[in-house]
């Protein structure tokens, strides 16, 4: 027994430790098997579901033809390059056009009173209107605005997309700013930042930490709503797909596509669980509930 | 320095065999910090055992190793007896046996006070609704705070909510009351009312662990103090010996730090 105090400089696990470890060890061993086993007996069931099925045959010629994937592939890939392309110059929009809704929302005062309501009456605009109708509006309202001119699809769709997710961007980051306690605004102010600064360099930045999760879910959410822009006849990564499938008449195209967008959002998802655990356990003061 | 053993201690209780709680050699390491270095603990029946020490001396710790809160790295727990750091127990059931009061108070801020004093009742020991209401308003009565039933908790005093959540803690009658420096955010006015609570608890025979900076109800509460430091239970007694005639220097250095600010 040590309770007088002298320093144990080695420190090693009893036998009695080393039998609960064991235990442990075997119980998670134990249930890595179940969920392997499970996993194999569902893999198992359903292919042989999918398989057996009598039209199976003729959907794995229009929907799995290596052949034609492999050679779509070139031309789907260069689509999916403007929507990269795209989807960059949207995040950029979205960022400052987001943060600046979110700013207006939130400025107080009876001055400030048409600002605010305007950027209210925005985010309920966009949010309520389908992507597609945006789009839309957007993709062939503008250019009807001067007949003469030409204007790339590419653009008009970064547009629209911008525009519906700035709404989405803005009130997710208003909840992040309202989430900081007041406490915090109280002591900036009384140091004697102005609200600006107060915004600026006390709320902002604890408000984004809060809410970084759900801005990356966005983020992922707008990176296959890019494929949208197809509909106006810009040659994106879908676009691409529709004219290698009505050459072919086989739908492969669309599933390369598919998987080339799976592809895209796949690091950002797991940067996004990453960051989320991250977050879950520096919040979390310790322990095991 | 001389080696104190639980037993050998001359106050009351603590030499009765079979212990609500007994500590063996608990080990708990936060990666390469070592904060409980082997602690051996036992608690008797309708004893009260305050824990002192500085902050990071692993007080809290020791309480939420108990709680299961925190795995031990070493060492066994019983709680009645029962293998608690078996790795196959039910820790819910563990919990349940044993009540525990937060330093923040940590009521549930959604939830009337009789909601939160008896939710653990209807829930996890399923005792029928108006049961537990009837001794829960019962215990609140009793506790002064009779008028607060249907109130929720935003609208009490600190004092008042952390009375509240110790009534939360002993209305399934747990075996163990593990008190973690319940008086520690609180205004000093509002101390009082709190360790008066606690006393009366002692005097209805709860087994209480409590942790706490209260020098002054340590010495006339405590069947036993103990003092922690740096990971291991350095010294303990009665109140008079610890407090009057402390043996080690580091208990001797706290209690002047702690006594004479």
């Amino acid at each position: 027994m040590t309770t007088d105090g002298a320093p144990t400089l080695t420190w090693q696990p009893s036998t009695l430790e080393l039998e609960r470890r064991a235990v442990r060890k075997r119980a998670s061993g134990r249930s890595v098997m179940v969920a392997l086993a499970s996993t194999v007996v569902f893999a198992a069931v359903a292919g042989t579901l999918v398989l057996t099925s009598p039209g199976w045959e003729s959907v794995q010629r229009t929907f799995f033809n290596p052949e034609i994937a492999i050679d779509s592939l070139p031309r789907i890939l260069e689509g999916l390059w403007l929507n990269i392309r795209v989807l960059f110059f949207a995040a950029i929009g979205v960022a400052i056009l987001g943060t600046l809704l979110a700013v207006l929302r939130s400025l107080r005062g009876p001055v400030f009173f048409p600002l605010r309501a305007l950027a209210a009456g925005y985010t309920d605009l966009f949010r309520g209107l389908p992507v597609l109708i945006v789009l839309y509006l957007v993709g062939f309202g503008i250019p009807a605005l001067n007949p003469t001119e030409r204007y790339p699809a590419a653009v008009l769709g970064t547009i629209g997309i911008m525009l519906c997710y700035s709404a989405y961007v803005a009130e997710v980051l208003r909840a992040g700013m309202e989430a900081v306690h007041p406490s915090q605004r109280v002591a900036a102010r009384s140091l004697g930042l102005s609200h600006g600064a107060t915004l600026r360099m006390i709320v902002i930045p604890q408000g984004l930490r809060k809410v970084v999760p759900a801005l990356m879910n966005d983020f992922v959410s707008m990176q296959k709503d890019v494929g949208l822009i197809s509909v106006l006849g810009a040659v994106d990564a879908i676009r691409a797909a529709q004219i290698v499938q009505a050459q072919t008449y086989n739908f492969t195209p669309y599933v390369v596509a598919g998987l080339l967008f799976v592809a895209l959002s796949f690091p950002m998802i797991r940067l996004t669980d990453h960051i989320s655990a991250r977050m879950a356990s520096r919040e979390q003061i310790g322990g095991t509930v | 320095m001389s080696a104190v053993e639980p037993g050998n201690v001359p106050t009351s209780g603590s030499t009765a065999t079979g212990g609500v709680l007994e500590l063996q050699d608990v080990h708990k390491l936060f990666g390469d910090n070592h904060v409980l270095k082997g602690i051996d603990l036992r608690i008797a029946k309708h004893e009260v055992v305050v824990v002192i020490g500085a902050s990071g001396s692993g007080k809290s710790t020791l309480m939420r190793t108990i709680n299961l809160i925190e795995r031990v790295d070493d060492g066994r727990i019983l709680l009645s007896g029962d293998d608690i750091t078996e790795p196959r127990i039910n820790v819910d059931r563990v919990r349940s046996r044993i009540g525990v009061v937060f330093q923040h108070f940590n009521l549930f801020p959604h939830m009337k006070v009789i909601d939160n004093v008896t939710l653990a009742a209807r829930k996890v020991h399923k005792m029928p609704a108006a049961e537990a209401r009837a001794k829960g308003v019962d215990l609140l009565t009793r506790f002064g705070l009779g008028d607060k039933v249907d109130e929720y908790p935003d609208r009490l005093s600190g004092g008042q909510q952390q009375r509240v959540a110790i009534v939360r803690a002993i209305l399934t009658d747990p075996e163990l009351l593990l008190l973690d420096e319940i008086t520690s955010a609180l205004d000093p006015m509002l101390v009082g009312e709190v360790l008066d609570l606690v006393r009366s608890l002692k005097e209805q025979g709860s087994t209480i662990l409590m942790a706490t900076h209260e020098m002054s109800f340590a010495r006339s509460v405590a069947d036993r103090v103990v003092f922690m430091h740096q990971g291991r239970i350095l010294e303990q007694g009665s109140p008079e010996q610890l407090f009057g005639a402390p043996r080690e220097d580091a208990t001797k250095e706290f209690l002047a730090r702690v006594t004479y600010r």
